[in-house]
């Protein structure tokens, strides 16, 4: 009983350093920011009082928060499956014995190494009207200079396609992981029955690669609201919000309008939207494919 | 029949690596040539490292490298401090309440520190940290992340290895010393180099704690050189941009395989 004891203070000893930190600056701060989005934001000589749901109720009367829900529900139904298809499609190129295939997946993975926000730099360029690549090339074709960043039908999609540039290859890495892992008498067995290749990819490989999706697409999804360092640099949300996302908005609120109630109002919903993701991977999803 | 389409196939490939490493040879070049050549190209264009000399002197990046470089060191001593000895009581370890705190720490991954901007920014200004290169560091230090790695890694060490430890009298911080660490190295290497490369990538965050040079990682320093510092001088803007990631690129391409690997270690939970 007391060698029990003893080692259940140990255990908890050696736990509570990084759990005291864990907590306090992520479960603390979500639990805070739901208290915070209840009471008003103090203004000078004003303290912040209780305000019940009247946040939630102004946030619902907020065009610009609908943009931004809008534009992030493309962003993210255009990014996930765009970047996990891409890079599906890497790892089998690069997993066959394709002419130069080293320098193919240096190719493929070299922007996960580089910030977003030298990304954004690079594309910034790459959008600029008239001497920009985009133009260059459309030029090329007798089409007219377009400002890309600048006209709310191509800034979103110009975002989506930085946000996949930038992402493809990191996830190419987890499909190449577990193609390296296949058994390869699979392979084997199923050229002697002859069947075909798209055959063997249908029925044995994707099924096989089930938990990686699955890992993946949790990744993929949570970037799609994590991942805004290009959209502060290349459009402030602009032109006229289109490029708003969710947690640019949260920035905007809370440290360039510096509403902290209506920014941890936002941040609410951002929780509840993971916390939804969450519930869908280990609910829903996690019955469904061999994991772990 | 089956050549053509395997031709297509290397053929589509290779167009979406050249797709892949376009913008940063674009990149390269405008870096690497006088401004008159930044958008138009000529294989006699002189090359010069004169934007990167302009911009090295442009703004303080000696000052920016500095500060990026002791955060990312205090994070990844410190994460690996903490996570640790958790990681080994999560693993070896029989106390009531450890599945529930286990579940506590797992969180963590769903919910980053990343969204909580607002949080955390009022949690560092109560602590009076506002603006600090240990404010942009302390949200990441006890990470789910590492916790869970070591732990599986941990988990795998046989059982025999830590009772002759034990037997010969060992202390419990010496079995974690001398034999978990030593054996977990590989996942050590592989999850300090997600962990730098995360960090020293990080943008968002660090925009929102810190606002003066002595503080500002590399990420910030950029974005404020190119946003209000240059104007549209591409030139320097692109010397500039290359310059900071040019640290993690050319480890990367000099430990390629490395990093692959850790990559993929790191991703297989």
């Amino acid at each position: 009983m007391a060698t029990m004891r003893r080692e259940t203070v140990q255990a908890w000893l050696l736990v509570l350093p990084a759990l005291l930190l864990l907590v306090a600056f992520t479960h603390w701060p979500a639990v805070a920011t739901v208290l915070d989005s209840l009471f008003s934001t103090p203004r000078g000589s004003r303290p912040a009082h209780f305000v019940g749901l009247d946040n939630y109720a102004a946030l619902m009367d907020d065009p610009v928060f609908w943009t931004a829900l809008h534009n992030n529900a493309v962003y993210a139904a255009a990014t996930i499956p765009a970047s996990v298809i891409l890079a599906l499609a890497m790892a089998l190129a690069v997993n066959t014995a394709i002419p130069g295939r080293p320098l193919l997946r240096m190719a493929y993975f070299t922007p996960t190494m580089l910030p977003m926000i030298a990304v954004a730099n690079i594309w910034l360029f790459f959008f600029t009207p008239d001497y920009g690549l985009f133009d260059s090339i459309a030029a090329w074709f007798g089409l007219g200079r377009h400002n890309w960043l600048g006209d709310t039908a191509t800034a979103l999609p110009a975002m989506i396609a930085v946000a996949v540039w930038k992402e493809a290859g990191f996830f190419m890495i987890f499909y190449l992981a577990a193609l390296q892992a296949m058994p390869p008498d699979l392979a084997e067995a199923a050229n002697l029955e002859g069947s075909s290749r798209w055959n063997f990819f249908r029925r044995v490989t994707l099924p096989l690669l089930m938990p990686t999706t699955l890992f993946v697409l949790v990744n993929a999804s949570i970037n799609a609201f994590r991942l805004v360092d290009h959209v502060v640099v290349m459009t402030r949300g602009g032109p006229d919000n289109a490029t708003t996302l969710l947690l640019y908005y949260i920035y905007e609120t809370g440290f360039r309008f510096w509403d902290s109630s209506m920014a941890a109002t936002l941040t609410v919903v951002l929780l509840a939207l993971l916390g939804l993701l969450a519930w869908l991977q280990f609910g829903v999803l996690g019955k469904r494919v061999h994991y772990r | 029949m089956k050549f053509a389409t395997r031709t297509l196939e290397i053929a589509g490939a290779w167009m979406l690596g050249i797709m892949w490493v376009t913008p940063l040879l674009y990149a390269a070049w405008t870096a690497f040539h006088p401004a008159d050549f930044a958008t138009h190209f000529d294989l006699t264009a002189p090359l010069t490292l004169g934007n990167f000399v302009r911009a090295w002197q442009a703004a303080p990046f000696a000052r920016y490298f500095l500060n990026t470089t002791i955060l990312v060191t205090i994070i990844l001593v410190a994460q690996f401090l903490l996570c640790t000895p958790a990681a080994f009581a999560f693993a070896r370890m029989e106390f009531p309440g450890r599945d529930i705190l286990f579940g506590v720490v797992l969180l963590q991954l769903m919910v980053m520190p990343d969204v909580l901007l607002v949080g955390n920014y009022r949690t560092m200004a109560q602590l009076g940290l506002v603006d600090t290169i240990l404010a942009i560091a302390l949200p990441y230090l006890g990470s789910a992340f590492g916790i869970f790695l070591l732990r599986q890694t941990f988990r795998s060490v046989p059982q025999e290895l830590d009772d002759a430890a034990r037997l010969e009298g060992c202390t419990l911080m010496r079995r974690i010393w001398r034999v978990y660490v030593p054996l977990a190295r590989p996942t050590y290497i592989a999850y300090g180099l997600v962990s730098v490369s995360y960090h020293w990538n990080n943008f968002l965050w660090p925009l929102v704690i810190t606002n003066s040079v002595t503080t500002r990682p590399l990420t910030v320093g950029l974005s404020v050189f190119a946003s209000t510092d240059q104007g549209i001088d591409w030139s320097i803007i692109t010397a500039a941009t290359l310059m900071t990631s040019a640290p993690l690129l050319l480890a990367f391409l000099l430990f390629q395989r490395q990093f692959v690997q850790s990559f993929m270690r790191a991703g297989i939970r």
